[in-house]
């Protein structure tokens, strides 16, 4: 017995506890996207504290990356560039994710996708001076069946071999990467460089610039056609998440595949069909960051947008409308925490932000109250 | 009152949940060296009552003394402290660790060296005094269930434990296993320790109990009795609330055409063991049979295999003269095959997901619930209010999560959901296991209405009066094989045969 008795006898006693209990009922609609925004709130302070104990001023950090994010249109602009493949990675975790298959390898089929859409102008096999629409559509084809078939690998392991995905697709990045890296210093190594050689204009993904002639407002924006892809994707996957049969499979298999097995729902298929939809996700982010972004085929093409796809998914609660938002934030983060420090505190803030999103999911599962402490 | 030869004193205890009183002011107290039943039905508030004295749940108001002294747990280990431990339903055990180790958890001694020998010989001397038999070096995987149920009672023994709360503890038994730990509890009892046994059966209530408290819709409705002053149909009433009718009516129904055609049915089962040896049998339409035996035989095998979640290795099934062998699960359902599965949670139902996203689970790919590729959702959302309307499935709304639902509730929730889909084969795998009174009932009723309606149905279930009071014929089942048909309903029969005696041996040696 802990004994009761003993702290009464120490005579005060805080007039206030803590009590925390398992929920038993649904949590209310507006709990989630408050937890989620407090968790990144809280991630914020975390980081500010940072900052202050390394010398700096917190607020005129922040203030800087806000300014320097969303600030104008031309920063906003930049942002946007940031955020639309981490839109895509977001959404590629995000359907893995509802099912709970866990694909960590979106930075692998990142790097496949972009290599696919490398192969189209560089194997070539569109012709040099073909028009820029059959460019944007088949670069963009190419770099979904290619993050396809990377994430086809894993899901038929998973389905055949009971291999686990999250080795699998963790170790399948590292194979992309290198993947990537013979064909850029070796077969299209533009004279010995570690690069292809640039892509020709019509190639490109257009950009909001292109558009200055006509409306002056656009000029120098260079925000790119992949913000189309990454739309028309997210409201797709909402309408098959949450509209669709297949969207109730995914959920059923996600909650309990064995009564999934019960209701006649094939989980293999399902396993290999949903690695490679989110494999072809990733695969177009990748495609058109090279299109629109880089113009070239080169390594070091990401950041860890992979990576990062996964705290933007767990941050939009797996809600590809959502996702949109979060990638929004973390394009910021990106663009302009990197004004701030180079490496660190940004870096830092984002897997705060994922530590903080975890820890929240105990308010959610959890009734916490406080009370006074009544006398024993 | 005496509290001094009161174990356990609870007065006045208050508990709620959002939404639901679980516990209105109750009073229950324990004497040393006695069986006190916790009667009721599921969620009247007896699992509740025991976790706000062991520990794991606060209560809102009330007092607790233990032995006179009043004590207020913060944690399981305060009530364990106090010698109070529990036996969940479901067990806390690790898999791969020995016997030993399992008890030694959490445990400051040993400290550093696991002395395993040293310990396994005090486990055993253990075991011994109290007649709860387990090989202590054995790993927990390998044991029976009835095993690891003792191995939780050692846990608790070991850690000091005088009052001992039994949840719902034969609910996982074999019928040879429940008269083991009732003779467990009843030693236990002769060496001092206090029993509190929780469960809504009620001739195990009658058998081992010394005295009853029975709850209602987490009310006291009796204090106290001594079991021996009251009836059993006494009980059922205060359980329920109403009279109960222990015969269900069963119509005459003349059995139709041959639906469901067995013939050599041989599968493994999931530890590649031969759990299927050349099964044959058939039902008919309007007709409930019976499977008979003990738990283990096969059944669930057999009952994966028709639905086709398991691949049979030989024989054939036929459901209206359709081959239905290795088939997939879906043109099963499509052919009118219906499962109730036995594991409620793990395969009947998607815990996390609403009650209307239960309810579809078979016929979410059919109009008018689904068109094109939609899944229309206000249509799901009918269907769903119309079955919770028809099945009277007791939940706030349609989308709340089934997880939160209690057991009888979320057996009406696969009874809607199968039944309405017209099932021209059922097979009911322990339907009522689990379940109170009035659920059973409800259960039994509905699955006699299938018959009068013409469906042909296999009833799975080791509750041989239910088997007897529903099947028109029985087949019993051992190792995989059947070992005969009844339709007298001769018990001794089919006792005889559960354990592994043919039919035909039987009757030759009735003839000789």
């Amino acid at each position: 017995m802990a004994d009761i008795s003993s702290k009464s006898a120490s005579g005060w006693k805080f007039p206030f506890r803590i009590k925390i209990e398992n929920r038993v009922d649904n949590p209310p609609k507006w709990l989630s996207p408050v937890l989620s925004l407090t968790a990144v709130v809280v991630a914020l302070l975390i980081g500010a504290l940072v900052i202050w104990l390394g010398g700096g001023k917190p607020w005129a950090a922040y203030t800087h990356i806000a300014k320097y994010s969303l600030g104008s249109v031309g920063v906003l602009s930049d942002t946007m560039v940031k955020a639309i493949p981490l839109m895509l990675v977001g959404l590629a975790c995000s359907i893995a994710f509802r099912m709970k298959l866990w694909n960590i390898g979106a930075e692998g089929q990142f790097y496949l996708g972009a290599f696919g859409a490398s192969l189209v102008v560089l194997l070539p096999i569109l012709p040099m001076e073909a028009p820029k629409w059959q460019f944007i559509l088949v670069t963009a084809l190419f770099g979904m069946i290619l993050g396809a078939a990377w994430g086809f690998i894993p899901g038929f392991l998973k389905a055949r071999y009971n291999v686990n995905e999250i080795i699998s697709t963790l170790m399948m990045n590292y194979i992309a990467i290198e993947w990537n890296n013979y064909f850029i210093y070796g077969v299209w190594s533009e004279s010995g460089f570690q690069m292809s050689r640039m892509f020709q204009k019509n190639a490109w993904l257009p950009r909001l610039s292109d558009l200055a002639k006509r409306w002056p407002f656009f000029g120098g924006l260079t925000t790119h056609f992949g913000l189309v892809f990454a739309v028309l994707a997210a409201i797709i996957l909402w309408l098959i998440l949450s509209k669709s049969k297949w969207g109730y499979e995914i959920r059923l298999i996600g909650d309990n595949p064995r009564a999934a097995e019960y209701a006649g729902i094939s989980i293999k298929k399902n396993i290999i069909l949903v690695m490679m939809v989110s494999g072809a996700l990733a695969g177009l982010a990748g495609s058109s960051e090279i299109m629109g972004v880089v113009h070239r085929f080169q390594g070091a093409i990401s950041p860890g947008y992979g990576y990062t796809g996964i705290i933007i998914a767990w941050l939009a609660k797996l809600n590809p409308l959502a996702v949109i938002l979060t990638s929004i934030l973390f394009g910021a983060l990106i663009l302009a925490g990197r004004e701030v420090q180079p490496a660190g505190i940004p870096t830092l803030i984002q897997g705060v932000i994922m530590v903080a999103l975890i820890a929240s999911d105990f308010f959610y599962r959890n009734r916490v109250s406080i009370t006074r402490q009544v006398e024993d | 009152m005496n509290t001094l030869d009161h174990v356990v004193d609870m007065r006045s205890i208050s508990k709620r949940f959002p939404g639901v009183i679980a516990n209105d002011q109750v009073d229950f107290d324990l004497r040393k060296g006695e069986v006190h039943a916790l009667l009721g039905e599921n969620g009247a508030g007896k699992s509740t009552l025991m976790n706000v004295l062991a520990g794991l749940y606060k209560a809102e108001s009330g007092s607790i003394f233990i032995q006179g002294k009043q004590v207020n747990f913060g944690s399981p280990r305060e009530a364990i402290d106090a010698g109070i431990g529990m036996v969940h339903q479901h067990f806390m055990l690790v898999p791969s660790q020995s016997v030993t180790e399992n008890i030694l958890l959490g445990l400051t001694e040993p400290r550093f060296r696991m002395r395993l020998p040293e310990f396994n010989k005090k486990v055993t001397e253990m075991a011994d005094q109290y007649g709860l038999h387990v090989d202590p070096e054995a790993k927990v995987w390998q044991l029976s269930v009835g095993e690891q149920q003792r191995v939780e009672i050692l846990k608790m023994l070991y850690r000091g434990a005088d009052v001992l709360i039994m949840d719902e503890p034969t609910a996982v038994l074999a019928p040879t296993e429940i008269s083991e730990l009732f003779d467990t509890l009843r030693s236990m009892t002769e060496q001092g320790k206090s029993i509190v046994f929780i469960s809504h059966k009620l001739q195990e209530v009658m058998e081992i109990s010394d005295r009853v408290t029975v709850l209602q819709k987490g009310k006291v409705t009796s204090s106290g009795i001594n079991t021996k002053d009251v009836s059993r149909a006494d009980l059922a009433h205060l359980m329920v609330g109403r009279e109960v009718i222990f015969r269900v009516e069963k119509k005459a129904v003349q059995a139709g055409e041959t639906v469901l055609d067995v013939k050599g049915l041989k599968a493994i089962n999931d530890k590649g063991i031969q759990s299927l040896n050349g099964v044959s049998l058939n039902v008919r339409e309007g007709e409930i049979v019976g499977l008979a035996g003990v738990a283990g035989n096969g059944q669930n095998e057999l009952a994966e295999a028709l639905a086709g979640l398991r691949e049979v290795t030989e024989g054939s099934v036929t459901v209206n003269e359709k081959d239905v062998t290795n088939k997939p699960v879906k043109l099963g359902i499509r052919h009118g095959i219906s499962l109730i599965p036995a594991d409620r949670t793990h395969v009947g139902t998607a815990p996390n997901l609403s009650v209307t996203d239960n309810v579809i689970m078979k016929n979410y790919d059919q109009s008018p619930i689904s068109k094109g590729w939609r899944v229309i959702s206000s249509e799901a959302n009918n269907y769903a209010s119309d079955l919770k309307e028809a099945y009277d499935i007791i939940v706030p709304s349609i989308d709340t999560s089934v997880r939160l639902l209690s057991g009888g509730n979320l057996q009406k929730v696969i009874l809607a959901r199968e039944i309405s889909s017209e099932p021209k084969f059922m097979i009911a795998v322990q339907p009522t296991r689990g379940l109170d009174v009035g659920a059973i009932e409800g259960v039994q009723k509905l699955l006699l209405a299938q018959r009068e309606s013409g469906a042909a149905i296999l009833l799975i279930s080791e509750e041989l009066e239910e088997l007897l009071t529903l099947s028109d014929r029985i087949y019993v089942i051992y190792e995989g094989e059947i070992m005969g048909e009844i339709s007298d309903g001769d018990i001794n029969k089919i006792g005889e045969m559960m354990t592994g005696t043919p039919l035909e041996q039987i009757e030759a040696e009735g003839v000789k």
